[in-house]
């Protein structure tokens, strides 16, 4: 094993990366007083601007996307120099480690299975356990002088600062939400502005999340999509491929279109769609499509002119974009669980009523088609 | 930007604050502030009951019930009985 610094803590079966690899990222080693530490470049690389985007995109690749926890250094760190905390997600440490150019300091990575700090700090792996586990195991106090431990502050919800401070004698500091501020609060003697302290969520942030939310719904849609071609196909004689395309695909392609407002445009436009409720914010855009549609048929002939398929569509499709839009709770910086819950109440009754009839519709439209009715 | 209007469980107990100001160090939406000696509840429809006060107030004189927020992992928690969650580590989820 050529420069592997002795700091590095065994990554768990994550990875299945083997120890003796090193990273592109890691640029040499420096010494500390518990033996040498890994130091590492805070520019980006063409893998690393690639790995933000598939991670973004892809949740396979997401979830294996991590970094061996342990001690790294940034420039010349010294027994001063500051102690930050990260996740082991190598998207939380890149954008960590890119604003931290010019600078000498510590980063402890914990190991939080590959997850970002903010979910990690919501199950509790990036949290007082890891965090004490890490400075024991590293012999922080040997490292630095001073007893200070700066952690993000969206690390906060998996951190009792007062049990860290009784367990390893080190205080725990929160860094503002976002590392652009880091430096500024660096200098500041470890003060942050309130508007530093403050999370928001911007159309750029929104737009970020939303290729994950649409991919995560396309990657299982074949199947719903198999089960409307069969639906449409289907003829007292069989099954029939031209009604299956010629029926089904139009139908498909309106259900797609719930996905598009659900996933991507309710996300996008939040703030100004009217109500606060997710679940009706995504009904209300998802209605549009059936509408544009409903009033193309009209205007042209064609695709609905069934008023049993028409009314299925205006039922079927808003729903499924609020559902989709329902469960962008999760990526939202500003909903709460008891939120959630209440919306899920009125949301379950609406989803119910809705599923149910548009089922009846679609079996009377399905009879009419076959001569039974 | 405010989500559902009187739903928050977040409760704070004034007369165990000892000032020490760490809630609002840790609030991402500036659900407090100090006000004379002794922290207070500025807006609680802010609140995202992530739990960061919670847990970080030594005094123990702040309460919220804090868990996951989608809408798939509370139902998730309905069906199965269990406090929602995300996916575990090797099912697809979100975060």
């Amino acid at each position: 094993m050529p420069d592997i610094p002795t700091t590095f803590i065994p990554l768990s079966d994550l990875t299945g990366r083997k120890d003796e690899i090193k990273p592109d990222w890691v640029t040499g080693s420096i010494n500390s007083a518990i033996g040498p530490v890994a130091q590492i470049s805070c520019e980006w690389d063409q893998s690393d601007k690639v790995g933000q985007i598939k991670a973004r995109i892809s949740n396979a690749f997401r979830m294996k996307y991590a970094i061996q926890p342990g001690l790294y250094a940034v420039g010349n760190p010294d027994e001063d120099s500051p102690v930050l905390l990260s996740a082991n997600y190598k998207l939380s440490f890149d954008i960590l480690r890119r604003e931290l150019k010019t600078l000498n300091v510590w980063i402890i990575v914990l190991d939080t299975k590959g997850i970002n700090v903010w979910c990690a700090a919501g199950k509790g792996t990036f949290g007082t356990e890891e965090i004490i586990r890490q400075i024991n195991y590293l012999k922080l106090e040997r490292v630095v002088k001073h007893r200070k431990v700066i952690s993000p502050q969206l690390g906060a919800p998996g951190i009792k600062a007062h049990d860290v401070k009784k367990m390893t004698g080190f205080s725990i500091k929160y860094v503002p939400v976002f590392a652009k501020d880091i430096q500024q609060y660096l200098q500041d003697g470890l003060n942050a502005t309130k508007e530093m302290r403050r999370i928001s969520f911007k159309i750029i942030d929104r737009m970020i999340l939303t290729p994950m939310e649409v991919s995560q719904v396309l990657k299982q849609s074949w199947k719903y999509g198999l089960g409307v071609l069969l639906f449409f196909g289907l003829m007292p004689t069989g099954i029939l491929f031209k009604n299956a395309l010629m029926d089904g695909l139009p139908f498909i392609f309106l259900l797609l279109t719930a996905v598009l407002t659900g996933a991507f445009i309710t996300p996008v436009l939040l703030p100004w769609i009217p109500f606060r409720a997710f679940f009706r914010k995504g009904y209300l855009i998802g209605l549009l499509p059936v509408i544009l549609v409903h009033y193309l048929s009209y205007k042209y002939g064609g695709l609905f002119n069934d008023p049993f398929l028409l009314a299925s569509s205006y039922l079927l499709v808003p729903t499924l974009s609020s559902y989709l839009a329902f469960n962008f709770t999760g990526c939202s910086t500003y909903t709460n669980p008891a939120g959630v819950s209440k919306e899920l109440k009125s949301a379950i009754i609406v989803y119910a009523i809705t599923i149910i009839a548009s089922i009846i519709l679609l079996i009377i439209y399905k009879l009419k088609i076959w001569g039974v009715l | 930007m405010k989500y559902l209007k009187n739903v928050v469980t977040l409760q704070f107990s004034e007369s165990k604050c000892n000032g020490c100001r760490r809630c609002i160090e840790v609030c991402p939406h500036g659900v407090f502030k100090i006000v004379g000696k002794k922290a207070a509840i500025t807006d609680k429809d802010l609140c995202m009951e992530c739990g960061s006060c919670q847990n970080n107030c030594e005094q123990e004189a702040i309460q919220v019930e804090s868990g996951v927020g989608c809408a798939e992992a509370i139902i998730r928690g309905w069906l199965t009985g269990t406090e929602p969650s995300c996916g575990s580590e090797n099912s697809s989820g979100c975060c």
